[in-house]
């Protein structure tokens, strides 16, 4: 697994950062869209309040291979939903993962639901990218495999 | 030169002759006010503490008048009230929103009978999007607010709180739907609307366009248009409520630093102002229902020294830029919520202490109203349990602390008086700027102002990254044996939730169709004349059945739909 985090072509890694549900507090999300950018990514970013649909539509059209999620006011709980429906759509090699207010005791229906990183409050930089770029390498690998089998 | 000295040693007497006046016309006026209330009151050794200090040492210069003045005195650096906390201490208004209207009513009477003497009600989140708890995943409704959605809704959240007799605060903003069901909740039981008192908090839009986002339901122009109907139809129908609340909190608590706070906070209310007075109101019948709400953070000395330069600096605008000639009028009237921002997730008992610190800073800052940050703020809505404790908070502040002894007791003191006037010189770069770009709306319609937050926002979390800034038990004091506090986790009960949205869709089968489409219909002829009240066309359409997500969709196909402009 590589800490460089571009393909075999070197396209840098792309990241959709966006939240979904109803919170509209988007302090966390602008901040880590700046931190995986200055760690050379590419970031799609959006407004909050996407529909789940929209979200998988947009991962699909923007080819990403990773999703960040943040979520203050408990829109991490349909989550699980988002990620059956990435999976419906096929996305199995897209990696998401979490920032934002998650209490203890949602977090292991998050982990079953296939979250890659989940993320508090004072969770620093480093670890925020390190997680990421992480998670782009697996997606990569995925993909990779993929067309391997395909060819 | 003999003639140049006399002439000095009478100015020297006229400013001490109108600093004892000053004094003069004060004491009369505490007294007046405070009447039986006042009493001696002695420090623990035995010192009797004077309700003002004032600095006799400078009585042979104006400036003191002129940039302190005393309580209840233009410029109202020292509170806009001469007895401040000593004849009245702040409200009491804890910020309420969960679950069902049930569920609400429930808590907000145990919180009354705790102490708090006012009422706040947040809706869910759904409803702050705009739409009706039968159109949303169950998940989602109630976590954080209450699912209000009818007049039925508001009537039981309502159920035996005297409405006539305490202050109300609605957090929802254009195009007021809560207040408007509020209003016929009052019908209802036969309450006149003049007896209606508190704010439609949070109804600054620039606002929630700049930081919170939250309000994205009507386009930039459709909610200038319906704030101002709103103001309009309370100054002729419903004159004890304030209908107009400026918020500085969501644009500190998305980063801006508390100097570029202030220059924002008051850049917005000389917008509603001026769009007031472009409507043909006259400045004295809008601005005293003015009020402002405030963040105050954990930066003790520079919120206190925030607060004061803010009520100096307001005073100035509404007297010289705005034409208000009633005192009234310059006051700044102010509720302030303790940060979360400021709270940790790690160790969290530590933020009571934090909101303790932020609750003084705001005492002495002059508020009057506060809401105190429960320690569980950083993973959930307040537990009842939690909630409890922020109101002791407050409770404790008010009677064992003697903090409402002396009127603004950090006054005098070298530092707080410098800081003042550095806050206020910084504010005044940042209006200066905002009117360079021709005032508010135009500054945010283009991103200045969101450019500017994002940068300090950027700046502030650098400084916690790298140390600069030092947070206990995030960058410094960590534990690594810390002991996991439970937090408990409310979520509404499903069920509950399940009948709520059943009997929600009974009641839309039932209602009378006619009159909900004649309802709309009004509504949708108000928001396409210039001279029809959009807002009083909300409050008849909510008496006659019509849901706040019907009202919010007809608007928006009306005025256009919501879109901040989001600078990542």
């Amino acid at each position: 697994m590589s800490q460089n985090i571009s393909d075999m072509n070197g396209a840098p890694a792309r990241a959709l950062i966006t939240k979904i549900g109803f919170d509209g507090h988007d302090r966390g999300s602008r901040i880590v869209a700046a931190y995986l950018r200055d760690a050379g990514m590419e970031v799609i970013y959006t407004p909050p309040w996407q529909e789940i649909d929209a979200v998988v539509q947009l991962a699909l059209q923007e080819d990403v291979d990773l999703i960040g999620i943040s979520s203050l006011a408990t829109d991490h709980l349909i989550v699980p939903e988002l990620m059956s429906k990435l999976r419906d759509a096929g996305l199995v090699d897209i990696e998401v993962f979490i920032g934002g207010i998650i209490p203890d005791q949602e977090r292991p229906m998050l982990v079953d639901a296939g979250l890659g990183g989940i993320f508090g409050p004072g969770s620093s930089r480093d670890e925020i990218v390190e997680c990421a770029q992480r998670l782009a390498a697996i997606s990569r690998e995925k993909k990779l495999q993929a067309m391997e089998v395909a060819s | 030169m003999s003639a140049s000295l006399s002439e000095e040693k009478r100015g020297v007497k006229e400013k001490s002759e109108s600093i004892d006046a000053a004094e003069a016309a004060w004491k009369d006026d505490y007294a007046k006010q405070i009447g039986s209330n006042d009493r001696v009151i002695k420090n623990m050794s035995g010192i009797v503490v004077d309700p003002l200090y004032t600095p006799d040492n400078i009585k042979d210069t104006n400036a003191y008048i002129e940039s302190s003045g005393f309580p209840g005195q233009f410029p109202y650096t020292r509170g806009i009230y001469s007895t401040m906390h000593r004849g009245r201490t702040w409200t009491q208004r804890q910020l309420v929103g969960l679950g069902t209207p049930q569920d609400y009513n429930t808590r907000v009477r145990t919180m009354l009978e705790l102490g708090a003497n006012a009422i706040s009600l947040l809706p869910c989140n759904s409803g702050f999007r705009g739409v009706d708890c039968d159109t949303v995943p169950l998940p989602l409704l109630g976590t954080c607010g209450t699912v209000v959605n009818n007049v039925d809704h508001m009537d039981t959240c309502l159920n035996q709180v005297p409405i006539d007799q305490i202050s109300a605060a609605m957090n929802d903003p254009s195009p007021f739907t809560l207040f408007a069901f509020m209003l016929n909740v009052a019908k209802r039981r036969g309450i006149s609307w003049d007896k209606i008192t508190g704010t439609s908090n949070q109804s600054d839009y620039i606002s929630h366009f700049v930081a919170n986002h939250m309000f994205y339901r009507l386009s930039l122009p459709g909610s200038r248009r319906v704030l101002v109907d709103h103001i309009e139809f309370c100054r002729e129908r419903v004159p004890n409520w304030n209908p107009m609340s400026v918020v500085g909190q969501h644009i500190q608590q998305t980063g801006a630093t508390l100097a570029e706070t202030v220059g924002f906070t008051l850049s917005s209310a000389i917008q509603h102002a001026e769009d007031c007075l472009a409507r043909g109101m006259d400045p004295d019948e809008i601005l005293p229902r003015f009020t402002f709400f405030f963040d105050v953070s954990i930066n003790f000395f520079e919120e206190v020294a925030k607060f004061r330069a803010a009520r100096r600096i307001w005073a100035h605008i509404t007297r010289e830029r705005l034409g208000a000639k009633d005192p009234k009028s310059w006051r700044l009237k102010f509720h302030a919520q303790t940060s979360g921002v400021d709270l940790t997730a790690q160790q969290p008992l530590n933020n009571i202490a934090r909101t303790a610190i932020q609750a003084m800073a705001g005492i002495f800052g002059g508020l009057q109203s506060m809401h105190t940050d429960a320690y569980d703020e950083p993973f959930t809505t307040p537990t009842a349990k939690t909630a409890k404790i922020a109101v002791a908070t407050q409770n404790i502040l008010r009677e064992e602390a003697h903090l409402c002894d002396v009127i603004d007791p950090l006054g005098g003191s070298y530092y707080i008086e410098r800081l003042t006037d550095q806050m206020e010189q910084e504010a005044l770069a940042v209006i200066a700027k905002i009117d360079a770009a021709g005032g508010m709306y135009k500054a945010v319609e283009i991103g200045l102002v969101q450019t500017m937050c994002g940068e300090s926002s950027m700046a502030n979390q650098e400084q916690i990254e790298s140390g600069e800034k030092r947070v206990v038990g995030v960058n410094c004091y960590q534990d690594e044996e810390e002991e996991k506090i439970e937090i408990a986790t409310t979520r509404p009960d499903p069920v509950l939730m399940q009948k709520h949205i059943d009997e929600f869709k009974e009641f839309k089968k039932n209602r009378s169709q006619q009159a909900v489409d004649k309802a709309l219909d009004n509504l949708t002829r108000a928001a396409n004349s210039d001279n029809e009240n959009v807002f009083a066309s909300v409050v008849d359409a909510t008496g006659d059945g019509v849901t706040h997500g019907e009202i919010i969709a007809c608007l928006r196909k009306e005025l256009g739909f919501g879109q901040p402009l989001i600078i990542a």
